[in-house]
């Protein structure tokens, strides 16, 4: 009993720990006071001021954008490599695929500023930051890809070809339909990763082109405004969405079991 | 007309030749069983059949025209996987429509041809069901419905029974033997179960490590088996070492050792002095008490080891004066009657001639 008592209040202290901070953030971005201080009412306004300003609203849709079609791209092709590490049990090619995902992130951006300022001599901007989520984002689905083919049973190909279907057909009628929930999955993870990434996009991004995270880096330099806290609370509500939906869609992966 | 053709087909996988030289054929309408202990090639030789491998040499043909180069889905032919590889993201009705849609069939035929399937394998209830929703013997019928629905010119079927409870087991190899006569379909059904493989098919080849042992009918092979694996393979069975002592077109006179003469049906070209086995099933087996005379002329002393009982049937095991042991089987009289032997006992065992078998080793 006394042992029970003791392994809670340990692990509410963890919970305490990661959570605490992110409900002051909530808390106060419903705070009818300029002061992140204490609490004075509740109110609404912070999310309208948010509406009304146009910095703010021009970084959210610019990284709404990014988010669709980096994740959109990194699917494709972190499902080709995902189906490739499944198909050829080569070591390195899984590897290759892999090390973006276990790379520190300020590692990543350095090289991908190297190599697109020093290398391709491109002028940053929304295409830079795009390959860049591209980039790390691809070993996230190629992992969720792979995981699920692991658990999927190879003879439901051969009976497809048996019962008649070309190889295309096996693909679209068998093997597609069979891996869309951990391409589902894939693609909100980059979603995730991709909205509300900072390091990378910070190294990649040049002057033109800003990105929410960015941009509430920018404010909070100043001072930390309720706007902010408005901003981040619906950043993370939409972070919260994405990966409660890729855990329901692809569990074995999300969950440790694949 | 032979309906399919193995010719001198072999398959190696690196050192292991896992089909060896093998030939045989199968008729319109047949229910053709390939039966033999785990490993012994059968899947492999169906899988060159289907299509998914290639033979290393030799030819299968198909209304005689060779199959070479035939991809799987180009052949008029159906698998019953021994896991039933049902499509898990299809219903009953979608799994049944897949080689239909496959083969381009207009949309109502589909649905009369998968209603009459789910009709003749009594799932009717079923259409709508996922296959993780399905017990262990609907899956199997969906999957034969499956491999059926398409009339495909021959059915292979890998130990479609194997992953099935006994008494279910027993059901289906009935709902089996019903739906073969009922499709007319040629099936090619392959099991390491030989009480399976007796009571199913009409022809059965017996294989062990890539070879056909013994191709013959079920009753056939039971009683005429050719040699000691099939007919150790094949039901129960006594092998008694024997040494031929004179060999005539109407009988076989044998020595075994440490227990005397005895005499056995003649084998064509077995010569004096050979030295085999001398196969005796159970159920031909008579024992009476030591001092009673079994009126046959091949019997000998022995002391009843052990017993079975089983139900209708009791097994006894009885040790010669050499030490080897031979089996009885002999039916049970009636309820609440004593049984005829307890163990210790002293019997004489004996057979009619015409019961033994003898095989050269
Ligand atoms: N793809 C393969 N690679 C290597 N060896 C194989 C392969 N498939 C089967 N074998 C071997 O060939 C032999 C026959 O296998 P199989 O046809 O599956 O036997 P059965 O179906 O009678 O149990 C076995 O020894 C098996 O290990
Ligand atoms: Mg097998």
């Amino acid at each position: 009993m006394k042992r029970g008592v003791g392994l809670w209040i340990a692990a509410l202290s963890v919970y305490a720990f990661l959570y605490v901070p992110l409900a002051v953030v909530v808390l106060f971005s419903f705070n009818d006071s300029e002061l992140n201080a204490e609490w004075v009412g509740f109110t609404t306004r912070w999310y309208a001021k948010l509406l009304s300003d146009q910095t703010m609203l021009q970084a959210a849709a610019n990284s709404l954008f990014i988010a669709i079609v980096s994740s959109t791209v990194a699917t494709v092709l972190g499902a080709m490599a995902g189906l490739a590490m499944h198909r050829y049990k080569v070591r390195w090619l899984a590897f290759l695929a892999l090390t973006p995902v276990a790379m520190p992130e300020i590692l990543l951006g350095v090289s991908l500023l190297l190599f697109f300022r020093q290398v391709l001599d491109l002028t940053l901007g929304l295409v830079s930051i795009l390959v860049a989520h591209i980039t790390f984002s691809i070993g996230f689905v190629a992992i969720i890809v792979r995981a699920r083919l692991a658990g999927l049973d190879e003879s439901l190909f051969e009976a497809a070809r048996d019962l008649g279907a070309t190889p295309w057909m096996t693909f679209r009628r068998v093997l597609f339909p069979l891996m869309m929930p951990g391409l589902l999955a894939g693609y909100l993870m980059s979603f995730t990763l991709s909205i509300d990434d900072f390091v990378i996009t910070f190294f990649t991004a040049g002057v033109g082109v800003t990105t929410l995270p960015l941009q509430i880096y920018s404010m909070i330099k100043v001072a930390v405004t309720p706007e902010v806290n408005a901003v981040s609370t619906l950043l993370m509500a939409l972070t919260l969405t994405m990966i409660g939906l890729a855990s329901r869609l692809a569990p074995e992966t999300l969950r440790g079991k694949g | 007309m032979a309906l399919l053709e193995f010719r001198n087909v072999s398959k190696r996988f690196g050192s292991l030749l896992a089909v060896d030289n093998v030939s045989f054929a199968v008729d319109s309408g047949e229910f053709f069983t390939l039966l033999g202990p785990s490993g012994c090639g059968k899947t492999t030789l169906l899988r060159m059949l289907a299509g998914f491998d290639a033979p290393d040499a030799g030819d299968i043909l198909l209304d005689d025209k060779s199959l070479a180069g035939v991809p799987p889905e180009k052949r008029p032919l159906h698998t019953v996987f021994q896991n039933y590889a049902l499509f898990p993201h299809l219903t009953v009705e979608g799994n049944i429509s897949f080689p239909l849609e496959m083969a381009g069939r207009p949309k109502d035929e589909i649905r009369r041809r998968v209603a009459g399937m789910l009709a003749l394998v009594h799932l009717e209830e079923k259409e709508d069901a996922f296959p993780h929703e399905l017990s262990g013997g609907q899956k199997q019928r969906v999957a034969l419905a499956r491999g059926l629905v398409n009339k495909p010119r021959v059915l292979l079927l890998d130990e479609p029974l194997g992953a099935l409870d006994a008494k279910l087991r027993e059901e289906m190899q009935i709902e089996l033997i019903a739906l073969q006569r009922n499709v007319g379909v040629t099936f090619i059904f392959v099991t390491h179960a030989q009480q399976e493989a007796l009571a199913l098919s009409h022809r059965i080849a017996v294989m062990r490590a890539g070879r056909i042992e013994q191709l013959d009918e079920p009753d056939r092979l039971y009683g005429f088996p050719q040699n000691r694996f099939v007919a150790d393979f094949i039901g129960k069975i006594n092998l008694l070492d024997v040494d031929v002592l004179e060999s005539t077109p109407d009988r076989l006179s044998l020595a075994a050792k440490g227990l005397g003469t005895l005499t056995a049906p003649p084998v064509q070209g077995v010569q004096p002095g050979a030295h085999g086995c001398l196969a005796l099933r159970p159920e031909q087996m008579r024992v009476v008490a030591e001092n009673e005379d079994t009126g046959l002329p091949n019997h000998f002393p022995g002391v009843v080891r052990d017993l079975l009982y089983e139900g209708d049937v009791t097994l006894y095991r009885v040790v010669l004066r050499n030490g080897t042991a031979l089996e009885a089987m002999i039916a049970n009289s009636a309820p609440g009657r004593p049984r005829f032997f307890e163990v210790d006992d002293r019997v004489e065992i004996g057979w009619r001639p015409e019961a033994g078998r003898y095989l050269h080793d």
